[in-house]
């Protein structure tokens, strides 16, 4: 069998608990300035780092985050409830991040989930085994940057399905419901970005190990 | 180093990696890769690289948001005004 891999633990237990989430949607509902700020302690880290992955830029990922809980609540009554709370949140996140992806790159910016670079992925080209670096070389700043920008890198069709897969934990229904994407076409830009990071992470890791293996 | 998997059995079981290392794929698909991984070196390397990948970014620390934020957010929404 498959050695077993770590989930993904950023979801809090407020944020899996439905009775906590209704009180708390009545009360917005309501004008209830204190559910909006615990709204806010609960979902502004998960926005944020959404839209920080999404636009690559601090101070703008704090505008989207703005944006974002202002436009929720200033609809929040049409929230039908469908989706969680942070899933509907996730999508307008989503959308702001897009909409200024767009604004910057029009031509660049792809709804195509077929691109050139993503079928590029598929097939593995890097094959040196890097596993053998020893643990500390994983866990430099070096190598944490590295992984960082390969992230950073995913081409747009595939980095929202893998940061909120991925690194934000919500499961494939509702990273489908967030992004408005088929299961199916989920677990297929998630499989692919996997590809993509592995090869886009082996070009470093394998010079790392052959520079390695040459001191010795 | 650097020659690509095109194997038609390697890209048949690249298809269900995924599925693979998430413990999804059925009980018969893992002994079929398991079958082929104990015979095909290139196939191997890309399974343990994959995984490694996968154990790196979920085990990257998450960025925080600035310490600023909640009050901008606050203030921005006007939620850090009593109500009227």
């Amino acid at each position: 069998m498959t050695k077993e891999l770590p989930a993904p633990t950023l979801l809090s237990p407020e944020l899996l608990d439905e009775a906590y989430e209704q009180r708390l949607l009545e009360r917005i509902r309501a004008g209830d300035k204190t559910a909006c700020a615990e709204c806010i302690d609960l979902h502004s880290a998960g926005v944020y780092r959404l839209a920080l992955r999404m636009v690559g830029d601090p101070h703008e990922a704090e505008d989207i985050v703005q944006e974002t809980f202002l436009n929720a609540f200033r609809t929040i009554d049409s929230f039908e409830g469908r989706s969680s709370l942070s899933t509907w949140l996730y999508r307008i996140t989503y959308n702001a991040a897009l909409m200024r992806l767009r604004k910057k790159q029009p031509l660049h910016v792809s709804i195509d989930p077929h691109g050139d670079e993503e079928e590029a992925a598929t097939t593995p080209v890097q094959l040196f085994d890097w596993c053998c670096l020893p643990e500390e070389d994983f866990q430099t700043a070096e190598a944490r940057n590295e992984l960082e920008r390969a992230i950073s890198e995913l081409p747009e069709p595939l980095r929202a399905v893998f940061v909120l897969r991925e690194l934000e934990g919500l499961s494939t229904e509702e990273t489908a419901q967030a992004l408005d994407l088929s299961v199916s076409n989920v677990k297929v830009r998630l499989h692919r970005a996997r590809l993509w990071l592995r090869e886009r992470l082996s070009g470093y890791f394998t010079e790392l190990a052959q520079r390695s293996q040459a001191r010795k | 180093m650097d020659a690509a998997v095109s194997h038609h059995a390697c890209k048949e079981l690249l298809v269900s990696l995924s599925d693979y290392l998430d413990g999804e794929a059925a009980e018969a698909l893992c002994t079929e890769i398991e079958r082929h991984l104990a015979g095909c070196e290139d196939c191997r390397v890309v399974v343990d690289t994959l995984r490694k990948t996968i154990l790196l970014y979920r085990t990257l620390p998450p960025p925080a948001p600035p310490q600023t934020i909640r009050a901008r957010l606050l203030h921005a929404l006007e939620l850090d005004k009593d109500a009227p």
